[in-house]
């Protein structure tokens, strides 16, 4: 299809909140939960949502989803609205929520599987096709018998991608997929997601709170504050433009003054660890060190690289 | 819609397949149901020991109500009862799961939380009105007996309805949960026994505020050629009318809660 | 200590607020059905097992409102927590286990009658001309008899919770029980509607003291001598149930000892 698959223009969302203001009276009070977003998402694109709690992230999935209504702008999702196509809209697309499981709680896995079959109406050698590629790709066959309950939360994560993607979505929207998980289930559901991109072409959009998700998954980040964006494009880029900087962190043999040094900041000083931030192209890591060494008896060093934490912090707090 | 059907066929089968699972606890429960449904008439049974008629009705034709109503009371339990889950899943955020499938929110709860086990007081209903029937001395026309058919179905309609709705209005506050029991559960029971033992203004508040009366009062009227004051003749035969309007009024109220929901997220 | 804790019971019952009304509704509509019932009935009688149509119509609003007192013991919370395995905890605390659950219960109980079960009586009161004594002795023997109503009935859901120790599953148990329970202490209909061998054999047994007894003194049926053997019979049965509670009680500590929970 021409076009992006995914659209939003100006799309806002309010909360009418009513709190009590005294013994009867009530006050509304008008939250703007997103205020204003437009973005556009290709097919075949995978792209990260963040941003701080209650930025609106959550609140975006609902309305792209059909779960919610927007107040004002426009929303097209696989060239339709999901608040007007609702059902039609669904059968196209794949959700999952982090902590909330779509799965028959008390049913086997696999009788999960085979009711989203009727549901969405998958023709069954396809969707057969689909269970064993999936459970191979997630290693859920010792589980398929297990009933959903007595799953760990990394094993129903597993499971709830495993329907979300069974009736072929043009798209799969995720909230939060990686949160409380162990670190084995995370790595195991985004290499899942970056090969269902890969051999599938589906589209993805995931929230998330965990930036190695971004830094795994995601070429392209969206960052949402207050209802905003508030950046909009390549992580790489985002990196370049703040990523000349480097840290040089040192363990010193005794607690000292922060170092002073030409080409370094000392930015932060525990004990007997400093952190020191230089830019790349100014001086070397090497160079620092040799003046560290002179100035103090050194113990132990470290180089870090900009990661997208560090990055993002700085897009929240300093703007782009 | 046969698909939906086979849709419905498949996930009730998945919840029944589950149910089974514990058979013993299962049987267990499906004859406490029965039982306490039972406890209901032997009221009536006690009370009969006492007096021949109460406010003009026999033994055989109360029973008859009783088993019409618990009839079409348990039909709805069994099959709509589900939907009473609607304010609780709104409250703990599992309803959102529901609307990002391809299937009303309504047809997902009512298949997702089906019991079977409530089947224990339908058959108690049945027992009932099978004997009632077996005592009555009615002549028993063609008209009759499809009356008898129409006024199951449409009081099964008529419950449905009026759990729909309570469950729809619910997720506003916690306290139209328990309002919610007084028409259901009271809906029921009150019409266990004829409404001529009601005060005056009650009998008219069933009648034509509130459809209990059509559940199986009005159409009791015409199968068992009773005489009442309430109401004209064409009544007897409205109940399949009023329990379509109680439906359209349900479903519009029903949508009005979805609607409201998706517009506030809560 | 234990009255701290029926307070806390009472406050935490208050402060579910919601829900009351509703309820208060519910309780007030099934007295009306079943006060309607009996004016029909007593159309064609004048007594019935020593009811007149004034008692049958109070009978069956103050019997709602008692059902509030006695229904919400929480049915199974101390079978959940003997399933869960958090009761081996309950057991090891210096409180006596028995006295807590008591006392919370006279708590919520206590709200429940203030809050769920007079307004319904009220309600009635506004349609149906209800018998209610201005004797004091009345009044007091009633107040007696409600608090000996809700122990009693307590000591019966102990016993049946306190099954969990030895039966997997009590909630069919626990059905019976409540069945048997709704049946013979009158709440269907007055025990004095009974046939007469079924009404004897019903005041033989513990449930009439849960509903009936208190009911049939707060009518007035029960003068003098009558009065105090009736409230005797209340105070021997939740002498005896909470006996049995507490060896079963004892006894499920052995085991739990024993067995490691």
């Amino acid at each position: 299809m021409t076009g992006p698959l995914i659209e939003l223009t100006d799309v806002e969302k309010t909360f009418v909140v009513r709190r009590r203001a005294g013994r009867l009276r009530r006050v509304r009070t008008e939250v703007p939960a997103v205020a204003g977003i437009s973005f556009s998402v290709p097919a075949g694109a995978m792209v990260g949502y963040i941003g701080p709690n209650g930025a609106g992230k959550s609140t975006t999935i609902k309305m792209l989803t059909g779960i919610l209504v927007p107040s004002g702008g426009a929303l097209r999702v696989a060239g339709v609205d999901p608040q007007r196509r609702r059902v039609e809209l669904a059968r196209r697309i794949g959700v999952v929520f982090g902590q909330r499981t779509q799965l028959w709680w008390d049913l086997p896995l696999r009788d999960s599987f085979e009711l989203l079959r009727h549901i969405y109406r998958v023709p069954a050698d396809r969707h057969r096709a689909n269970v064993n590629a999936f459970v191979e790709l997630l290693d859920l066959g010792a589980l398929l018998d297990t009933p959903v309950r007595q799953l760990s939360l990394g094993q129903r994560m597993r499971g709830d991608l495993t329907a979300a993607l069974l009736h072929d979505p043009e798209i799969v929207f995720l909230d939060e997929p990686t949160i409380g998980l162990d670190i084995v289930s995370k790595v195991a559901v985004r290499d899942f997601l970056a090969e269902i991109n890969r051999e599938r072409g589906t589209t993805v959009l995931l929230t998330t709170h965990d930036l190695a998700d971004i830094e795994r998954l995601c070429p392209r980040i969206l960052i949402i504050d207050h209802g905003r964006v508030i950046y909009d494009g390549l992580v790489d880029a985002v990196k370049e433009r703040l990523g000349g900087e480097r840290t040089l962190v040192v363990d010193l043999e005794e607690e000292a003054a922060p170092l002073d040094i030409a080409g370094a900041r000392v930015f932060r000083v525990e004990g007997r660890r400093q952190w020191l931030r230089f830019d790349r192209d100014e001086t070397t890591a090497a160079r620092l060190v040799a003046e560290v060494a002179a100035q103090a008896a050194l113990v132990d060093l470290a180089v870090e690289e900009p990661d997208i934490e560090e990055v993002v912090r700085r897009i929240y707090v300093e703007g782009m | 819609m046969a698909e939906l059907a086979a849709i419905y066929v498949r996930l009730v089968g998945a919840r029944i397949r589950g149910d089974l699972q514990y058979r013993t606890s299962f049987v267990l429960f499906i004859t406490s149901q029965f039982l306490v449904a039972f406890l209901d008439f032997l009221a009536i049974a006690i009370i009969f020991s006492h007096v021949p008629r109460l406010a003009g009705w026999s033994l055989a034709e109360v029973m008859f109500l009783y088993g019409a109503t618990n009839v079409s009371f348990n039909l709805a339990d069994v099959f709509i009862s589900p939907v009473e889950t609607l304010p609780g899943r709104v409250r703990m955020g599992t309803f959102d799961a529901l609307l990002t499938r391809p299937l009303g929110p309504l047809f997902q709860l009512a298949t997702e939380e089906f019991a079977l086990r409530r089947v224990g007081k339908l058959i108690q209903g049945v027992v009932i009105l099978v004997l009632a029937i077996t005592r009555l001395h009615v002549e028993w026309t063609a008209a009759r007996v499809g009356l008898t058919a129409v006024m199951l179905i449409a009081g099964a309609v008529i419950f449905s309805a009026i759990w729909i709705a309570t469950a729809a209005l619910n997720i506003f506050t916690v306290e139209t949960t328990q309002f919610g029991n007084a028409f259901t559960y009271g809906g029921n029971f009150l019409s266990q026994y004829p409404i001529d033992v009601y005060g005056v203004w009650l009998r008219r508040v069933f009648a034509y505020l509130l459809p209990i009366a059509f559940v199986n009062y009005f159409p009791a009227l015409y199968i068992l050629g009773r005489e009442s004051s309430l109401g004209v003749l064409a009544l007897r035969f409205a109940s399949p009318f009023v329990a379509l309007a109680t439906a359209l009024v349900a479903a519009a109220i029903w949508r009005f809660a979805i609607r409201h929901y998706r517009s506030t997220g809560s | 200590m234990y009255w701290e804790v029926a307070r806390r019971a009472f406050r935490r019952y208050a402060t579910y607020r919601g829900a009351t009304v509703g309820r208060i509704f519910t309780g007030s509509v099934f007295g009306f059905i079943r006060a309607y019932v009996m004016v029909a009935v007593y159309r064609s009688r004048v007594d019935i097992g020593g009811f007149d149509v004034v008692d049958a119509v109070t009978f069956a609003f103050v019997s709602q409102g008692l059902l509030a007192a006695i229904e919400a013991f929480d049915t199974d919370e101390i079978a959940q927590r003997i399933r869960t395995g958090d009761i081996v905890t309950d057991l090891y605390r210096p409180l006596d286990f028995q006295r807590y659950w008591l006392s919370q219960d006279l708590g919520r109980a206590t709200y429940h009658v203030l809050a769920r079960g007079i307004p319904p009586v009220l309600a009635g009161a506004l349609v149906f001309h209800l018998r209610v004594s201005s004797s004091p002795t009345v009044l007091v023997a009633f107040v007696l008899s409600v608090v000996l109503a809700v122990v009693v009935n307590f000591g019966m859901r102990f016993i049946v919770n306190l099954m969990a120790f030895w039966l997997v599953d009590i909630r069919g148990l626990l059905q019976m029980f409540t069945l048997s329970e709704m049946f013979f202490a009158g709440l269907i209909v007055p025990i004095t509607f009974f046939p007469h061998w079924l009404e004897t054999l019903a005041r033989f047994l513990p449930f009439a003291g849960v509903l009936q007894l208190p009911v049939e003194i707060f009518l007035g049926k029960h003068v003098g001598i009558e009065l105090v053997a009736t409230l005797a019979t209340q105070v021997a049965w939740a002498i005896a149930l909470l006996a049995a509670g507490r060896a079963l009680v004892a006894a499920a500590t052995r085991k739990v000892v024993v067995q490691g929970g």
